[in-house]
């Protein structure tokens, strides 16, 4: 085969330093082949695709093919995905998603999203709290942990109220004040009996309680346990602010905010559910 | 201005370009390999009898299951009793490893085995030249009807032989795909025209690419796309068997009548008869040395050697030898060379990982995150409370209720596992639980925490993670 074209060596006729010649072999046929099927391939894909750009736009492409089609195409599967649990979701209580094992997973997973959106900014991400804004994730709750207080906290949002106290108090009596829920914080409240008299006398008990635990009909703070509502690095300072200012309370301009937000009419019930099973499960639900 | 040494150098380049016309086959002639009997046809023919393992591999039944399936929509690989599930597939790694590794020793002491003998391209290939010869006769007949003009007699030639051709390019398809369904139910869909697309296509693309390798590209396959050709110059060495055509007895070639050349030689045994050629699938010429055509299938081997038979002279003009038996030197026995020592042990340490992989596969798997966002939680009476999501795969194919414990602290409190639960087979369920310990008994403000997942009917079943409980600073 080969020996017929022995001492015939196709070139380029190009010499270098007198005895260098390139050589011109053909390509492969395979490979020539190959060469024309994807000139016939990128045809074919202008025709289908959109692909030349012109003054106005682009060629669209006679499929009609597009991103966001395809992104929708892909939405609608995940939906197509999600649409039994969300089916079933409808209308159930939060008690009743909890029985079922799967469905809590789903809702915890769907519901991590709608808590990033809407919660996350105060209360943070995972229900960690902020400065001024109440943890989650503990056991403390100010209108109670069961399920169907946190789905009311959502539907209707909360507003206490707390007087300001420094214009009926003096300051002495704000301090003794202080030391006392301080000293009640660590289960110490018997240190301070001019604090526990005051803390009768001037009406705190009123809400608190007698024995300070607070109340969740009225939000009232839980002043025994070591977990402050409004929790600053100098806790003394932020009692005392807290005493003299109030809560929500209009007539003292200086007055703390503490306002959660009716989510009755920015979130569908099914989502509302969501967010009670996931509130409920960041590790103090009652 | 030329010297006589330089004209002498121009006749060297000149020599060294003639080497590369005459070595370059880029498909242009179709190779028309002669078949005949011989020592390696019969060893070539058993061997490739390894790819029946890839056509009859799906029906085995094992247990009532398909024994070898490897279930991808699952994520699942089931290989007789045994799961191979994602988080196992290191395993695949080893494996891999050891076929890689398998092929450069083998490599290293006899050359392109695995071309010669097993490789897919060169078997199929061999396959479809045996139907060239069933249907259109002797080379010399096949490379005539190529030549003729199209006609009836041509067409009513060659049809069936392509419709075969197409037919063995489906089975290898629809094969492949049989791994990875079951095969039964598959070939009913594949049947009644509703398999899936997926299968379709793969059938599709695997009946094409039969067809164009095995049928029409062949050879050119070997020179062109194969990297393996082309890292062979690598693994070979000195010590390497290779078909080698034995020059020292072989030239000066001639033809038998002829004693002596024309400058009055005595000739070597080679009397030029060119059958090493005619059987050569790749169509090189194995007289011109080692080079990278040769997918070393020895069955040029045969053909000298049924020649040497005849015109009585001894076999083994060409054979199996290695530069330095070509060189006269003594043989360097395997143990001394340590390329393949190093070869064989790293085949070894993969062997090692697989066994020891397949012994630990386990029949639960845990994975623990910890909760970062918050690290921990100060509960109204003071304790610390740290959030853990369990991720437990049970790797059986039965459901199991699964029990979880942790320890780690004299006073934890492990909250939201008091009862058992379910965690379908091959899935992964996850949990959620908290752990308390009382502030005041924290030393640190972390401690290393271990969680236990067992089956709570068969607690052999279990598995550990060590996680971390996290408190405040003290």
């Amino acid at each position: 085969m080969s020996d017929d074209k022995k001492g015939q060596v196709t070139d380029t006729g190009h010499v270098w330093d007198g005895n260098l010649r390139e050589l011109a072999n053909d390509p492969p046929r395979w490979w020539m082949i190959s060469f024309y099927a994807s000139l016939i391939w990128v045809a074919v894909y202008f025709i289908l695709y959109p692909s030349i750009p012109t003054l106005h736009g682009y060629t669209k492409g006679i499929l009609g093919w597009t991103q966001i089609k395809e992104y929708k195409k892909e939405l609608q599967e995940i939906e197509e995905i999600r649409a039994p649990y969300e089916n079933k979701l409808k209308g159930m209580t939060p008690a009743a998603v909890l029985a079922d094992r799967e469905l809590t997973s789903y809702t915890i997973n769907a519901a991590k999203v709608l808590f990033g959106d809407r919660c996350a900014a105060c209360h943070g991400a995972g229900g960690a709290g902020n400065p001024g804004f109440p943890v989650l994730a503990d056991d403390d709750w100010l209108y109670g942990g069961t399920l169907d207080d946190i789905q009311e906290s959502i539907t209707n949002g909360r507003q206490g109220m707390m007087p300001s106290f420094g214009s009926q108090l003096s300051a002495q009596e704000i301090d003794t004040l202080t030391d006392f829920v301080l000293a009640l914080s660590q289960g110490k409240g018997d240190s301070v009996p001019a604090g526990k008299a005051l803390f009768d006398e001037a009406g705190c008990s009123g809400c608190h309680g007698p024995d300070g635990k607070g109340m969740h009909m009225m939000g009232s703070a839980n002043l025994t346990d070591g977990i402050w509502r409004f929790v600053a690095k100098d806790q003394r300072e932020s009692v005392k602010y807290t005493i003299t200012h109030g809560v929500n309370d209009g007539s003292d301009p200086k007055t703390r905010q503490a306002i959660m937000p009716s989510f009755k009419d920015k979130l569908a019930p099914t989502d509302i559910t969501k967010l009670t099973v996931y509130v409920h499960e960041l590790g103090g639900g009652q | 201005m030329s010297t006589a040494k330089e004209e002498l150098e121009q006749e060297d380049y000149a020599e060294i370009y003639r080497e590369f016309e005459a070595h370059i086959n880029t498909g242009g002639e179709t190779i028309h390999p002669k078949r005949m009997p011989g020592r390696y046809r019969t060893i070539k023919n058993y061997t490739m009898l390894v790819w029946l393992v890839f056509f009859l591999g799906p029906y085995l039944r094992w247990n009532g299951q398909q024994a070898v399936r490897f279930d991808i929509p699952a994520r699942q690989f089931h290989i007789f009793d045994i799961t191979i599930l994602p988080q196992d597939v290191w395993m695949l790694a080893l494996v891999m490893l050891f076929f890689a590794l398998m092929l450069a020793a083998v490599t290293s002491i006899a050359g392109r085995v695995f071309c010669g003998y097993f490789c897919f391209q060169t078997v199929w290939t061999d396959v479809f030249i045996w139907l060239d010869e069933k249907f259109e006769g002797p080379p010399q007949k096949r490379r005539k009807l190529d030549k003729a003009p199209l006609s009836w007699e041509k067409v009513r030639i060659k049809l069936p032989k392509h419709l075969i051709w197409i037919a063995i390019g489906v089975l290898t398809g629809i094969s492949f795909t049989l791994w990875f369904a079951d095969a039964p139910t598959l070939w009913r869909q594949y049947l009644s025209l509703e398999a899936p697309l997926v299968a379709w296509v793969t059938v599709g693309v695997f009946t094409f690419f039969t067809y164009l390798f095995a049928g029409f590209m062949r050879e050119q396959v070997c020179f062109w796309l194969c990297p393996y050709a082309r890292i062979q110059g690598v693994m070979y060495d000195r010590e390497t068997i290779l078909p080698t055509y034995d020059f020292h007895r072989g030239e000066p070639r001639g033809k038998l009548k002829k004693k002596t050349t024309e400058s009055g030689d005595k000739l070597g045994d080679c009397i030029d008869c060119r059958q090493c050629i005619a059987v050569c699938p790749t169509g090189i010429d194995i007289r011109d040395g080692q080079q990278e055509g040769c997918i070393t299938c020895a069955l040029c081997l045969d053909a000298c050697d049924a020649i040497m038979d005849k015109i009585e002279r001894p076999r083994g003009l060409i054979r199996y030898a290695s530069l330095d038996e070509m060189e006269g030197k003594p043989p360097v026995p395997l143990y001394r060379r340590p390329r393949v020592l190093v070869y064989f042990a790293i085949m070894l340490a993969a062997i090692g990982g697989i066994v020891y992989g397949l012994s630990h596969l386990g029949s639960i798997e845990l994975k623990v995150l910890h909760e970062r966002q918050p690290l921990f939680v100060v509960q109204s009476d003071g304790s610390i409370q740290n959030k853990y999501i369990l991720k437990i795969l049970n790797k059986t194919d039965k459901a199991m209720e699964v029990r979880v414990s942790a320890s780690g602290h004299p006073r934890l409190k492990l909250i939201g596992a008091d009862e058992a639960f379910p965690a379908a087979p091959g899935r992964v369920t996850a949990d959620t639980v908290f752990v308390r310990i009382p502030r005041d008994a924290l030393k640190g403000d972390s401690l290393p925490i271990l969680f236990r997942v067992e089956d709570s009917a068969d607690p052999t079943h279990y598995a550990e993670y060590k996680s971390m409980f996290f408190g405040p600073s003290q």
